[in-house]
């Protein structure tokens, strides 16, 4: 084999390259669900927790579409059976109302940017 | 019988014609009415309105230039451009849903110098709602669109501020945010969204205070100098003032028939 040494010195580098994500973060400390600031008052939400946990977005998505595009602002609930109105700011944000405590907890630890409060507002007003 | 391969290709090539031809028809058929979105004419998007809100088949709006007072109309631009979150920009970025102009300008065509003493200087401007709007057909994203009550409606999420609309719509009834807005709003109402920047904004109708059950915003404080009501239903206010009155809409010779009536 010609180059043998060039050759695995190469691999060496590649090698120690691709896997830097790896051992970088041996010793850190696991990933941990952020602890979120719940409802003083309310006690239900208009879904279950684990399916809000995990759908809250794409919900959030077709309230979007169905209030704006098709004036349909009225959620029914399958876990409470009652009747929600579909709004952001006057529906979830009436309860969850600290943003920073609730919303922007997760979303920062998992690196997310929503472009929600671009336009809607944080009933704190804090991103005036 | 022997099928030549050059028989073959030709009858597959006009069956494949044929099947690409099809769903282009009814791109093109889909319009007004229709549930589809049609690619030449603007479709209308169904209103599945709440039992508490205020439904017709055709909103229009009524505008009686005698009774708009100076007080009238500054109520009027006020509250709509609060409860919506409007921006105060002075200069060539303004932004406005609804404004007082001059006679002249809200009629080019239909002014002259030679008007009654008494007659209205001024009147209120606002999007016209037009039953065939060309701001609709030209959105590339179909962000701004029409429901089947009448109302022209922008979806800002959609948006790609490409200004389109602005440039198809005759009346200057769109403003574009070149900056951010938020700063130049001096009190923020919670319960309706701003804009951002690179976002066309405009009068809805105030569909999101129909949806409750109000009336828009700018009728509950005109004193009964701006109505609100179906077209379609000849008791309604607006077909009796229309009936009783001269009206006169905006460039109606442009053919986006106008929603919005002036009395004289």
């Amino acid at each position: 084999m010609y180059d043998k040494n060039k050759i695995l010195i190469g691999l060496a580098v590649f090698v120690v390259l691709m896997t830097y994500p790896f051992w970088n973060n041996i010793g850190s400390a696991a990933y941990q669900r952020p602890v979120l600031e719940k409802p003083k008052f309310a006690k239900e939400c208009v879904e279950g927790v684990e399916f809000m946990r995990t759908e809250h977005m794409s919900m959030l998505n077709e309230w979007r579409d169905e209030v704006v595009r098709g004036g349909d602002h009225e959620y029914h609930s399958t876990a409470t059976h009652q009747v929600f109105q579909k709004s952001l700011s006057k529906t979830c944000m009436k309860c969850h109302e600290n943003k920073e405590q609730f919303c922007d907890k997760c979303h920062a630890t998992v690196s997310v940017n929503p472009y929600c409060w671009d336009c809607h507002i944080d009933p704190k007003g804090e991103n005036k | 019988m022997k099928t030549l391969r050059r028989d073959f290709l030709k009858i597959a090539a006009v069956a494949a014609l044929g099947w690409g031809v099809r769903p282009a028809a009814e791109l093109m058929a889909a319009s007004g009415g229709g549930k589809s979105e049609g690619l030449f004419f603007a479709s209308r998007h169904a209103v599945h309105a709440g039992p508490n809100a205020l439904k017709a088949t055709r909103w229009a709006m009524v505008i009686d230039t005698a009774k708009l007072t100076e007080e009238v109309v500054a109520a009027a631009v006020t509250v709509c451009h609060t409860t919506h979150n409007v921006p105060n920009i002075p200069g060539n970025q303004e932004l406005k849903w609804l404004w007082e102009t001059s006679m002249e300008h809200l009629f080019l065509d239909n002014h002259h110098e030679y008007q009654p003493e008494a007659a209205a200087k001024s009147a209120l401007a606002l999007c016209n709602h037009c039953d065939n709007p060309p701001c609709v057909r030209v959105c590339p994203t179909k962000a701004t669109f029409q429901r089947e009550d009448g109302i022209v409606m922008m979806d800002f999420h959609r948006c790609i501020g490409c200004r389109y609309c602005m440039a198809g719509c005759p009346y200057g009834s769109r403003s574009f945010n070149f900056k951010d807005p938020r700063p130049h709003i001096e009190k923020i109402d919670l319960d309706y969204p701003t804009r951002t920047k690179g976002v066309v904004e405009k009068c809805e109708f105030c569909a999101e205070r129909l949806a409750e059950g109000k009336l828009p915003s700018c009728v509950e404080v005109s004193e009964g100098a701006i109505s609100f009501g179906d077209l379609d239903d000849p008791e309604s206010e607006v077909r009796q003032l229309l009936s009783e009155r001269f009206s006169i809409r905006r460039s109606p010779y442009l053919g986006t028939k106008p929603c919005v009536y002036y009395l004289v």
